[in-house]
């Protein structure tokens, strides 16, 4: 008897194994289905197919991301492809999932350069992710650009690694002059999601560049991504009294933690600031109202007028079935043009003639602005401030890298002043 | 900075009143069984995911997200119901047939539950957070500058009600003394004619039960659900089930709520550079609780039958 509810038991649990075995495989299988047979690689010129991974977090908490992100990869290889590819060769895109976790995406890379023999890797958008996939990428000479990734340390892990997006310092006193120069604020609280590299970044880089302003930070809290309650943080910030409360943080956490604000008594003139970690359409669902007047710095705004970037837009949403391209998109889409473009420039895609080729890229015209690359492989370009209102993402206001005038759209010449600093930017 | 403190102290009655639900459920199976079933807290997720689909199935939600009251009553009993079938499902196909080995390998097929919950639900729910719908009345009480949530009241007055009712359950029905049999010596009590497999399945159900309630208790009053929300939640209520001495009812109410505070108050006033510590303020409580008094708060010592 006893063996056989022993045998019984096995049967069951190595049936839910292979159950769950084929279901994993089934997946692996759908997302593989870009991928072709193995590429003669030759030292000069390009082979016939070149394929490019990718690493993204396709589920997961920030699942939001990877697709957004993918959406704009897939765009530009597709329309790369049907102009005749680079110099004549297509591009093959490999999708891995590294369902958010940087270990994931370590094991995700490397399977990408080893076993499919990637000549270039694109990702994440995460910091924590690229900055465990990174050094990977270096040790194997394979060029991985971030059109996402914040975080200053990512392109320090070596001269294979570039971005398209600015860096945190940067996002983190964009931040700050908002708040200050745009909202005349002095007092502010700081939310941190402790266990996130690129939260603590802008933090950091926010508290500097505010308190040197002059501003003063009132209260400092902590929470920890996954978190549901953040009643006892908000109240230790009520108790502060401050202006605004600025909480770089992910999309998921932010819509609660507005919630729970406000339910506390901390009012909508009490805006929440946040970064582009806010950019996602699931953030309005976590939080709705209570996110009204709240703003956020992001990469680019979808009511910017120039001609190219409503033509991407355009055409992203007759692709994606009336799906607006969020900032990852956009950002998505420009690295991978970037990238492409250092490609056809090097006609070869040996890792070192790549990578010398992107150090190269100068004022290229992306979707998200002049993206020229500076010698720590990081983009100077502008940022965007967005303001949350009913579900829709306005623009408000550009701030530009210092030494560069801020090129902002002909239509959002809207007055502000600290008055009405709620005031709907014009938006045509 | 009184007030604050006050706040804090409802911040934590209402978090704790969380914990003292899932603990609940831990204490009950631990206390028939001796087994600690790790599945509980995957068990209260199941519960809000359930109640997270059922709001979408029976159109109960309005189209911005709300529900009335009766609509979460339906949720509930649909969540309950439901949870309690999975609970049976996982004692007769995990627990049952390795009840008679030793302990250990019923706490590690426990764990094995879990995983399979946790990571099946990742496969079946997707991972990325879902938005439970909110109720429609969810007002605020605001006295001076401390605020309370309707919600949290509610928490906290079905957490006791439960409480009572489950001590009703086990100390004064017939069902409840054959519980208590079977709690006593499993080979006795079925020498009695006690259906002990119907006892501990009994169990289960009504364990599951709970945690289901608990699930959509806390969806109701924190909306982000996804399949790992057991994982920490349920950890502290274990913590909490052994702080007030696990197998004891009133003590998992008690264990529960003084976890709370004690994680609220960590994250309102310690220095800010020790705040993000406040997930470690409950095992360190329990720690300190298991060296001075290892039963538990509320536990009596039990000798080990040899």
């Amino acid at each position: 008897m006893k063996f056989e509810r022993f045998g019984r038991l096995f049967v069951a649990i190595a049936t839910s194994a292979v159950l769950v075995c084929a279901a994993l495989l089934n997946t692996a299988c759908e997302k593989r289905d870009t991928q072709g047979g193995p590429t003669g690689q030759s030292d000069a010129g390009l082979p016939k197919e070149i394929k490019v991974g990718i690493y993204m977090p396709m589920t997961g908490p920030t699942a939001t991301f990877g697709t957004s992100s993918v959406h704009g990869f897939q765009m530009a290889a597709d329309e790369l492809n049907a102009a005749g590819g680079i110099n004549g060769s297509m591009v093959k895109l490999i999708v891995e999932d590294d369902q958010g976790k940087p270990d994931e995406a370590k094991t995700v890379v490397t399977k990408l350069i080893s076993k499919d023999q990637v000549v270039a890797v694109l990702g994440e958008v995460g910091s924590s992710r690229s900055i465990a996939a990174a050094p990977i990428c270096q040790q194997n000479k394979v060029p991985m650009l971030t059109p996402s990734s914040t975080n200053e340390e990512v392109t320090k892990k070596g001269d294979y690694i570039f971005r398209v997006c600015y860096i945190d310092p940067f996002q983190g006193e964009v931040g700050a002059r908002f708040a200050f120069e745009t909202l005349k604020f002095k007092k502010a609280a700081i939310l941190t999601d402790i266990k996130n590299d690129y939260s603590v970044g802008l933090s950091k880089t926010f508290k500097e560049a505010f308190t040197k302003m002059g501003g003063q930070i009132v209260v400092e809290q902590t929470y920890q991504e996954g978190d549901t309650n953040f009643n006892a943080q908000l109240t230790g910030i009520r108790a502060a009294n401050p202006e605004f409360i600025y909480a770089p943080g992910y999309y998921t956490d932010i819509g609660q933690i507005a919630k729970q604000a406000r339910e506390l008594g901390i009012k909508n003139e009490v805006p929440l600031i946040g970064g582009d970690g806010w950019d996602s359409p699931k953030l309005w669902e976590g939080g709705k109202e209570a996110l009204n007047g709240c703003f956020f710095s992001n990469h680019y705004s979808i009511s910017d007028p120039s001609e190219h970037v409503q033509k991407f837009i355009k055409s992203f949403q007759e692709k994606y079935k009336g799906e607006t391209p969020d900032a990852l998109a956009a950002l998505a889409y420009d690295g991978a043009k970037v990238l492409f473009d250092a490609m056809k420039r090097a006609n070869s895609v040996k890792g070192d003639k790549v990578r010398d080729e992107l150090a190269k890229t100068q004022s290229y015209k992306g979707v998200t602005g002049l993206i020229s690359i500076n010698k720590d492989r990081n983009a100077v370009k502008s940022a965007v401030i967005l303001e949350v209102r009913d579900g829709k993402y306005v623009y408000k206001d550009t701030i530009a890298p210092p030494g560069m005038t801020a090129e902002k759209p002909a239509a959002a010449e809207a007055p502000k002043t600290a008055e009405e600093p709620k005031k709907e930017a014009a938006a045509k | 900075m009184l007030q604050t403190f006050i706040q804090q102290i409802i911040n934590g009655l209402a978090l704790g009143s969380i914990y003292a639900l899932i603990a609940l459920g831990y204490t009950m199976v631990y206390g028939v069984l001796r087994l600690i079933n790790f599945a509980h807290g995957d068990v209260y997720m199941i519960g809000a995911f359930v109640g997270y689909y059922a709001a979408q199935k029976f159109g109960i939600a309005s189209a911005s997200g709300q529900i009335s009251f009766g609509g979460a009553l339906i949720l509930m009993m649909t969540a309950m119901m439901a949870s309690a079938s999975l609970g049976v499902v996982i004692e007769r196909f995990a627990y049952r047939p390795v009840r008679k080995y030793p302990r250990l390998t019923s706490l590690i097929t426990a764990i094995g539950v879990s995983l399979l919950l946790e990571n099946g639900g990742q496969v079946l729910f997707g991972a990325d957070p879902k938005f439970f719908p909110i109720l429609n009345s969810a007002v605020t009480y605001t006295f001076g500058s401390v605020t309370v949530r309707l919600t949290d009241i509610i928490i906290v007055v079905v957490s006791v009600s439960l409480m009572v009712l489950l001590q009703t359950i086990v100390l004064k029905t017939k069902l409840g003394k054959a519980m208590r049999a079977v709690s006593y010596n499993l080979d006795a009590a079925k020498l009695m004619g006690i259906n002990t497999d119907f006892i501990i399945a009994f169990t289960f159900a009504l364990g599951s039960a709970l945690a289901a309630a608990a699930g959509i208790l806390v969806s109701l009053s924190f909306p982000k659900i996804d399949p790992l929300i057991g994982v920490l939640t349920g950890l502290k209520a274990f913590v909490a089930a052994v702080l007030g001495g696990i197998g004891n009812i009133t003590g998992a109410v008690l264990g529960g709520f003084l976890i709370g505070i004690a994680e609220t108050m960590a994250a309102g006033y310690l220095p800010q550079s020790l705040n993000s510590y406040k997930d470690a303020v409950a095992f360190a409580i329990l720690i300190l609780v298991l060296l001075f008094k290892p039963a538990g708060l509320m536990g009596s010592v039990a000798p080990e039958k040899v």
